[in-house]
């Protein structure tokens, strides 16, 4: 598997990562040769084999819907680049 | 009095009890030996104030009687572990300055049984790489490399147009220092961990493995480290990478120190959903040193290409040992081994750049601005994040993007049911299993940075247990020919850490480790 610029371009765009157009090239070698790394699983017979989605063969726990935890705005917003009046401020989103 | 920072935990709780020493006198010792250590880079925030604290907390407990199994005991914690109030950097720029408001359930119990913390310590970028060169905060110096103890006139270096006339009437001041001839990785990703507790800068330290972060550092600096199983310790406030394979454990210098301190770090935790609700069995208990009749598992596939033939030599003489102790070897096969870094370059990734989402320049950590949202959040993340964090943030996406999903994702998931299997085979015939911890011993600072693929073969020995989700520890073995050390690595069934403990004591005893880094030889 080759990745072009086009398809790392793509990429940064859905992993929200800019990455200027002459670093594309040098990555599209990069991320290229791991994508050729891993493709050795098609080696592999996994015909009928469940995919494993956990380690442990446990079921979720259940809880009570029932409120544990809350009352904490400010902690919440202490780490916060920027706030106002009890919320999160990000740039503008509708004209 | 004995050099405090030589004990260990066992010891010094035994001292503690006697009234030899209190909790201050030995955090005291170890602060002085964290500010001695700083040329190694260990340490991304220290916290003195915190530990003398925490330590007169500590000895006043004891006077009434409610000494907790660590009571004084000084450690670090990695920089991974969120602690209230305190920065928790994940070593990532992204996150530089970010205080939590709470404190992860592993420290948390750790503090609830009287341990003191000395500071939070270095680590790969978001436990992402095997050297801690990926970290934000500078790569960590292992104390095993070499270098002498130097005499330098500290006043020289005073430039300026003034100096040379102050140069011809100044008194010299001279200062000792450390220079390195060549600077050694501490292993990664628990780097810093690895290397405050081989300074004996810190007595243990708690560490976090996906693939191996814990496993190889271990081997790297000759120290203990076990990963319990899956489930054994509580995610909840621990940094996310990969959420299937991420589990806390303790780093120490002997097996006794790992069993008691892993029996404070662990505990079922409704705060994860994943965190089994189990009870947790006496660890030190179990180290009654009779491993007669164990059936001890060698993998035959784990004899791998390119393998140094002293690492061979040295997995040989663990079996000799284990042998003599009265175990039986058995030849087994873990037929899918060699797919186990490649289905962990998927699975990893994927489960990297779901987590990594939410460092999106709104809520915490770092933002730089842009023309609208989008652009703030792209300007964020690529200014936030480190090569290696984006490299694979970036093949994640791609490998759970549409119409990759099932040929890459999918597949590795099969393919990790695969090996999972493999070791409940091999269990059939075995009770634990004996394999190298690494497939070399530590390497250069700035080695196999241009190739990501060499670096992730580091993982070859300690990646399949991970994605089995099963107990594995590192036990020092032995020195190789170029003086560095060696672990060795016993996997156990899931939540067996008992037996895998009881093996490693008996390892360590018949290795007798006790050669001391050249950084903390010099220091005497």
């Amino acid at each position: 598997m080759s990745l072009d610029k086009a398809t790392v371009a793509k990429i940064a765009h859905l992993a929200r990562i800019k990455v200027p157009e002459a670093d594309q090239e040098h990555l599209a070698g990069e991320l290229s040769n791991i994508l050729n790394f891993v493709e050795q699983l098609n080696e592999v017979d996994t015909v009928g084999v469940q995919p494993m989605t956990s380690v442990a063969p446990h079921k979720l726990r259940r809880r009570p819907d029932a409120v544990t935890d809350g009352g904490v705005r400010d902690a919440v917003l202490s780490n916060a680049p920027e706030t106002a009046e009890g919320f999160f401020v990000v740039p503008k989103v509708v004209e | 009095m004995t050099d405090l920072t030589k004990l260990s935990m066992t010891e010094a709780l035994a001292g503690m009890a006697k009234g030899e020493f209190t909790s201050v006198e030995l955090t005291e010792a170890h602060v002085r030996a964290v500010e001695a250590s700083r040329p190694l880079n260990a340490f991304i925030t220290e916290t003195p104030d915190q530990a003398l604290a925490m330590a007169s907390r500590a000895d006043a407990a004891r006077a009434k009687g409610e000494a907790g199994s660590m009571n004084g005991l000084p450690i670090a914690v990695k920089d991974l572990f969120c602690t209230a109030g305190f920065q928790t950097t994940a070593g990532s720029h992204i996150l530089e300055g970010f205080k939590p408001p709470y404190e992860s359930t592993v420290t948390a119990n750790l503090w609830r049984d009287g341990a003191v913390m000395l500071g939070k310590v270095n680590l790969d970028e978001f436990a992402m790489g095997s050297s801690n060169m990926t970290s934000h905060f500078g790569p960590v110096v292992s104390p095993w490399s070499p270098g002498t103890l130097v005499q330098r006139d500290a006043g020289a270096e005073e430039g300026g147009f003034l100096s040379e006339l102050t140069a011809a009437v100044r008194q010299p001041h001279p200062v000792q220092e450390w220079q390195w001839t060549r600077k050694l990785v501490p292993g990664g990703s628990s780097g810093g961990s690895a290397a405050a507790v081989a300074a004996r800068c810190a007595m243990a330290a708690t560490g976090t493995d996906t693939g191996g972060s814990i496993r190889q550092p271990a081997s790297f600096v000759g120290i203990v480290g076990i990963k319990p199983t899956y489930g054994r310790c509580s995610r909840w406030g621990i940094v996310a990478f990969a959420s299937s394979l991420d589990q806390a454990g303790p780093m120490t210098r002997t097996v006794d120190d790992a069993a008691l301190m892993l029996g404070s770090m662990c505990g079922f935790d409704p705060k994860d959903s994943t965190s089994v609700d189990m009870a947790v069995p006496d660890f030190r208990a179990a180290l009654t040193g009779d491993i007669r009749g164990l059936k001890v598992g060698i993998p035959k596939e784990y004899r791998v290409d390119g393998m140094p033939a002293e690492i061979e030599k040295l997995w040989r003489q663990g079996i000799d040992w284990l042998k003599s102790a009265g175990a039986e070897p058995v030849e087994i096969s873990l037929p899918h081994t060699k797919y186990a870094l490649a289905t962990y370059y998927i699975v990893a990734p994927a489960e990297c750049s779901s987590n990594l989402a939410r460092y999106d320049g709104v809520r915490f950590g770092l933002r730089v601005e842009g023309k609208d949202l989008k652009e703030m959040y792209e300007n964020t993340r690529a200014e936030g994040f480190g090569e290696e964090v984006k490299r694979r943030i970036m093949i994640g996406t791609y490998v759970l993007s549409a119409g990759y999903y099932d040929a890459y994702y999918l597949k590795a998931q099969q393919v990790r049911t695969r090996i999972a299997q493999d070791f409940e085979e091999a269990y059939k015939l075995c009770d634990v299993i004996l394999t190298p911890t690494a497939p070399s011993t530590a390497f250069a600072i700035g080695e196999k940075m241009d190739d990501p693929i060499a670096m992730y073969l580091n993982d070859v020995f300690t990646v399949p247990a991970s994605l089995a989700g099963l107990p594995g520890i590192s036990v020092p073995a032995g020195l190789a020919s170029d003086g560095l050390p060696l672990g060795l690595q016993i996997l156990g069934r899931p939540f067996d850490e008992a037996t895998v403990l009881k093996v490693a004591g008996v390892l360590e005893q018949a290795a007798d480790f006790n050669t001391l880094p050249p950084f903390v030889a010099a220091r005497g």
